[in-house]
């Protein structure tokens, strides 16, 4: 393997390829924990509206996790960036398309945050869903009213044990924002694949993409692991009984 | 004057009539025992108390209040009814302080301190004192479910409910958690304990209820119910556990 | 700018995009059935207790699963051709064809996944079967193949279907090399005609009812094979 292109001039841009994979690895992150954040504020407040007994609470919210999770990301990617556009109020839409800066970046955010959003609400509703009914009738018993007992019981204890499934959908999620180079979002794989055209360095550019994302994960896996050794709950195993 | 009153309390899973037209009554510092067959609507009669447990037909008062009536404010209500269930039910996530400070703190709107105070007057009267400062995972059953009539009774409840309190516990631990209700029976306050100790009954209750198959069939004197005649399905239960 | 929604367009397009559906089945049917089958051989090494075989396999799936698929796609459009080469023994070989290449991909991609949901499979058998299988005196092969496995599969079977949902929606990202599998078919038209708004709403329409049942099935199936313990 041979390294040395790397530090060479890059075709466009002024600086070296070396640059344009750092350059790839930012836009990686960037989208990735954008994506994030919106994935996991949206598929929490769904995640807790599926589990109640609301029905007009918990229909949209079913409705939601049905419709995005079974569309392909790619699909959703190209309906956030070519479809929404034109089916949007017209001043609005034409502002999208050229007034907004970074169009494809935005709906690339924006496709795979309400993606994994989906996703999360499975994970928190069947997190809450597996504390055992007799933990909300003891806490109901006390005279806590039902959104007590959500802040108080079923938020605290859903959440300790979905960090492991959830762990998985945050590294899915570094994963899938590869999937953004298809509406010409320059990440991590976009980059790896134009400086393979550039260099014909395939082998050692590919590797070298595959490196960042195995130490992304790595990284993942250590900082939930912190997490959950942090609020790990003295001689609590599990919910079983 | 009656403390909880059932008044033809009937319910029904879908078309499975779990409650058939119960009625009976606990009066003010008695101690009631619930027993019979698993199945035979027992933990659900005891639920309804504190509309853990909702009905369909009949009327039951509780401190004055009707459980059923839509505008009575049930939070209120439970809040002034300790409840102690078969499996503990303890918040796995606080320390045992914490646990009985919740509710304190969150429906009593007592101040931190006040509650603490009280939970460590209450966790040294269950002998769990020394065990304050850790979490339910760490400790038995018998003294988590110590910890939990504890948790119950730092509400200053007008009566206490006991569900099965002893079913989930290895033999060596039932004498603890007996001990404390036994004490707590002899101060006075209104029990009603759904439980298969016919010891404790024979010892503390003043009546003991026998209920089959969602009805109550029995329910007399303790001194009537252990002695004298009584239905067939009564003391083929009786018979029954007593030779376990 | 939008004007109108054309369903003629969609009409039109039907037998093409009829023969990419076809094409993304295909892909989905073959890589599941392929990567069922590698993914049991990962399992078993992996559970099994010589570093010869936990290592390899544990560091192919670490790998393959801390990868995204676009870019395993990307690998094996490189290495497949450079492949046949070697093995050819003939440095002009135009390789195996998109197809094939997409296929072994997205096999090998799959079969990591496809063997952490079968060793979680079988480690949910208990172990008093296999050790009830050895005091028959069958071998650790007979036990698993006539003990263990059966049972884990039947554990599994949901499990391996809903991945089987997720693969047919990731088939999808063979875009990225301009395969024409049903998403392909429909971005080649609607770039064509110019109505992407008509295309990709319908494509995602497809999509979904095909998973949205699909999943449905497969959540019957789950209540009604559950074995009962």
């Amino acid at each position: 393997m041979d390294f040395s292109f790397l530090s060479q001039p890059a075709f466009s841009g002024g600086g070296t390829y070396l640059d344009w994979v750092i350059s790839g690895i930012k836009w990686t992150l960037l989208v990735s924990i954008l994506a994030w954040i919106i994935a996991f504020t949206i598929g929490s407040v769904l995640g807790v509206l599926r589990t109640t007994r609301v029905a007009w609470l918990r229909t949209p919210a079913t409705a939601y996790v049905e419709l995005f999770r079974n569309v392909p990301l790619l699909v959703q990617m190209f309906i956030w960036y070519f479809v929404v556009p034109e089916i949007l109020p017209k001043a609005l839409g034409t502002w999208m398309k050229q007034g907004m800066p970074m169009p494809e970046f935005w709906s690339a955010v924006l496709a795979l945050g309400f993606y994994t959003a989906s996703r999360v609400a499975e994970q928190v509703r069947s997190g809450i869903q597996s504390i055992p009914a007799g933990q909300t009738q003891a806490a109901l018993a006390t005279g806590l009213t039902m959104p007590q007992v959500y802040r108080h019981l079923l938020l605290p204890m859903g959440y300790r044990i979905v960090i492991p499934p959830l762990t998985s959908e945050f590294l899915t999620i570094f994963k899938n924002s590869s999937v953004a180079l298809t509406i010409g979002v320059l990440e991590m794989t976009a980059q790896a694949r134009t400086i393979s055209e550039y260099t014909f360095r395939t082998f050692e550019i590919f590797s070298l993409a595959t490196v960042v994302y195995v130490l992304i994960t790595l990284a993942v896996t250590v900082l939930m692991e912190f997490v959950e050794r942090h609020v790990r709950v003295p001689g609590y195993i599990g919910t079983g009984k | 004057m009656s403390m909880i009153e059932f008044k033809n309390i009937s319910k029904w899973y879908g078309s499975f009539q779990v409650l058939k037209d119960c009625s009976t009554h606990i009066d003010k510092g008695e101690v009631v025992v619930v027993c019979g067959p698993s199945g035979s609507g027992k933990s659900t009669l005891i639920k309804c108390v504190n509309g853990l447990e909702p009905f369909q037909q009949g009327e039951l008062i509780v401190n004055g209040q009707s459980v059923g009536d839509k505008t009575t404010n049930l939070p209120q209500l439970r809040a002034k009814i300790g409840m102690v269930f078969q499996h503990f039910e303890l918040f796995p996530h606080m320390n045992v302080t914490a646990n009985l400070n919740l509710a304190q703190v969150k429906v009593l709107g007592r101040s931190v301190d006040e509650a603490t105070a009280k939970s460590q007057m209450l966790l040294n009267r269950v002998g769990m004192i020394d065990h304050a400062h850790k979490f339910p995972g760490q400790l038995s059953g018998g003294q988590q479910q110590r910890i939990a009539i504890a948790r119950g009774l730092a509400m200053d409840p007008v009566a206490m409910l006991f569900d099965e309190p002893t079913s989930a516990l290895d033999p060596e631990m039932i004498n603890e958690v007996l001990d404390v209700m036994v004490e707590l029976a002899q101060e006075g306050m209104t029990m009603m304990c759904v439980t298969h100790e016919m010891g404790f009954a024979r010892k503390v209750a003043h009546r003991v209820i026998f209920m089959d198959k969602g009805e109550i069939v029995e329910d007399a004197p303790k001194a009537d119910f252990f002695g004298t005649p009584r239905s067939e399905r009564a003391q083929q239960f009786l018979s029954k556990i007593l030779h376990h | 700018m939008f004007t109108g929604f054309d369903v003629d367009v969609i009409q039109r397009a039907l037998p093409y995009l009829w023969q990419g559906m076809l094409f993304s089945l295909g892909l989905t049917l073959l890589a599941m059935v392929g990567g069922i089958i590698l993914g049991t051989v990962l399992a078993l090494m992996r559970l099994s207790s010589y570093k010869v075989l936990t290592l390899p396999a544990g560091g192919y799936v670490n790998l393959l699963r801390s990868t995204p698929l676009i870019l395993v796609i990307f690998w094996f459009y490189f290495l497949v051709p450079i492949a046949v080469k070697q093995i050819t023994g003939n440095p002009y070989a135009s390789g195996i064809g998109p197809f094939y290449s997409a296929l072994i991909a997205f096999t090998l991609f799959e079969a990591a996944y496809y063997c952490e949901i079968i060793r979680a499979g079988i480690q949910s058998v208990p172990s008093g079967q296999v050790n009830a299988a050895y005091a028959l005196g069958l071998n650790y092969w007979q036990a698993m193949i006539r003990v263990v496995l059966p049972q884990a599969f039947r554990n599994m079977v949901p499990i391996l279907l809903t991945q089987g949902i997720i693969l047919f929606q990731d088939t999808s990202l063979v875009y990225v090399v301009g395969l024409t599998d049903f998403m392909g078919a429909a971005s080649k038209v609607a770039q064509r005609d110019g109505r992407l708004v008509e295309m990709y709403l319908f494509a995602a329409l497809v999509y979904f009812i095909f998973c949205y049942f699909a999943s449905y099935f497969v959540k019957h199936l789950h209540t009604r094979i559950t074995p009962p313990r």
